[in-house]
């Protein structure tokens, strides 16, 4: 893998973000983020409806007209969206139902729109592609790390399986009521940004 | 780069003529698939407030149609009681439409409506008459309105219509980890053996503050940190099984 590719693939994971570093798709990470299953899924429809429209988008961009550039890349996200959410519907029904209108909102996800505004729009499809691989990967690391903590300290679950019993059922742990609402999403995220830019001085903004 | 109006109007006319085509061909493609997924969620649903099943058993499709075998579904008539006849579907959804529109429903006037915030209910109700011996129940479709959302559910009532056999509820927003609780498999045991209705025949299920619970046969603990929304499951079920819904069939029928 030569230097380019690299970082167009990888550079989203940590010093490009979307979620800690351009804070887009922070709706999503703190609606669908209770569950480590559901923040799966998602990850999963967003990784298809990203790196879907990156390549589309990319493939046309030298026809799109100008004038009416948002609106079809909207329609092409539009249709994706709606593919992916009936496939769900089809094959993981219980998932579906948790996600309810996550899917559909994925339509109007900030990351798939700047991504093909701002990538897929300039450059060749294999590097429209990598871009949407690796921001949805950078997306999905940030879900898997704020839903499987969220969903431990919680609910004492993870992925469904207790690991430590809660006293509702009987068990010692006293879930902690902040975790599965959205604030505590806010608050994990919060300490993502914090970490992340302590151990990379460079993503600093500069004080002024 | 320019282009000319007439190929916007092309390119915008072709990109929609492919991504509808796209849209549309997935909808039809994988229709029965989901029909059949949304048929056995309902029936998954009914089969285990029932008893049937276990709380977290998925059947199959076969299996969950050789159950309903022994499941009758009735049509009746909210005010009178009477049986019209064997309802078309188990399908929740037209009787949840039905409340929403004002010639085929009825206002409601009780204080558990109002605990509800149930504004109507529909002239006509479907009822589950579970026949499989050993397992003898009625399921009724309730719901009502809770802190956040909607809460519909399922309650089943043993043969004699006075005793709950079980409760659940299959789709609401409510809090994760506090009123979310609702679908807590150890609260919804709460509910078992607990009596719908008092000596005058007034429904008398009451659920109470955490902890507070003290008529064993009448009173549900409800989930501390909770409150509001298993106060709303109480007026819920209390309206459902009141005369405003399922009661006026639930007399005919206990004779």
């Amino acid at each position: 893998m030569d230097k380019e590719t690299k970082e167009v693939l990888l550079g989203p994971i940590h010093f490009q973000n979307p979620i800690t570093l351009h804070v887009l798709g922070i709706c999503s990470a703190l609606a669908v983020t209770t569950k480590l299953e559901t923040a799966l899924v998602m990850s999963a429809a967003l990784t298809f409806v990203l790196v879907g429209s990156n390549v589309v988008i990319s493939l046309l961009r030298n026809k799109i007209p100008g004038s009416i550039r948002v609106i079809t890349q909207l329609a092409i996200i539009a249709s994706l969206v709606i593919v992916a959410d009936q496939v769900m519907k089809a094959y993981l029904f219980g998932v579906s139902k948790q996600l309810s209108v996550f899917v559909g909102l994925i339509i109007t996800n900030c990351i798939v729109m700047g991504r093909a505004e701002a990538f897929a729009m300039a450059n060749p499809p294999f590097k429209s592609f990598l871009d949407g691989l690796g921001n949805s990967m950078g997306y999905a690391a940030i879900l898997i790390i704020v839903a499987g903590l969220r969903e431990l300290l919680g609910s004492g679950k993870l992925l469904g399986y207790e690991l430590m019993p809660t006293i509702t059922n009987g068990g010692w742990y006293n879930p902690n009521g902040l975790m599965v609402l959205s604030p505590g999403a806010f608050f994990i995220i919060g300490l993502i940004i914090w970490v992340q830019r302590s151990a990379s001085k460079g993503l600093q903004e500069e004080s002024n | 780069m320019d282009f000319s109006n007439r190929y916007i109007v092309g390119f915008a006319l072709a990109l929609c003529l492919v991504c509808s085509l796209a849209v549309s061909s997935t909808a039809v493609a994988l229709k029965d698939r989901q029909e059949a997924n949304k048929k056995l969620d309902m029936q998954t649903q009914i089969l285990r407030v029932a008893g049937l099943l276990e709380a977290d058993a998925s059947p199959t499709a076969e299996e969950a149609e050789a159950m309903f075998a022994d499941v009758e579904t009735l049509l009746i008539d909210t005010k009178t009681g009477d049986v019209i006849g064997p309802a078309e579907d188990i399908d929740p959804g037209p009787v949840i439409k039905a409340a929403k529109n004002s010639s085929v429903s009825t206002e409601t006037t009780s204080t558990f409506a109002k605990g509800a915030r149930l504004g109507r209910i529909p002239n006509e109700l479907k009822v589950m008459k579970i026949t499989s011996p050993g397992n003898e129940c009625y399921v009724f479709l309730i719901w009502g309105n809770g802190l956040w959302s909607t809460m519909y559910g399922y309650i089943a009532l043993e043969p004699d219509l006075q005793t709950v056999k079980g409760i659940t509820f299959y789709e609401h927003g409510e809090t994760p980890g506090l009123g979310g609780e609702i679908d807590n498999p150890r609260w919804k045991e709460r509910w078992n053996g607990k009596l719908v209705y008092n000596s005058a025949g007034e429904p008398a299920l009451n659920v109470t503050k955490g902890g507070m619970a003290k008529d064993a046969n009448h009173d549900v603990d409800g989930i501390s940190g909770a409150t509001i929304t298993s106060v709303a499951v109480g007026y819920t079920v209390q309206t459902w099984l009141g005369e405003e819904g399922f009661g006026a069939f639930i007399k005919k029928e206990a004779k």
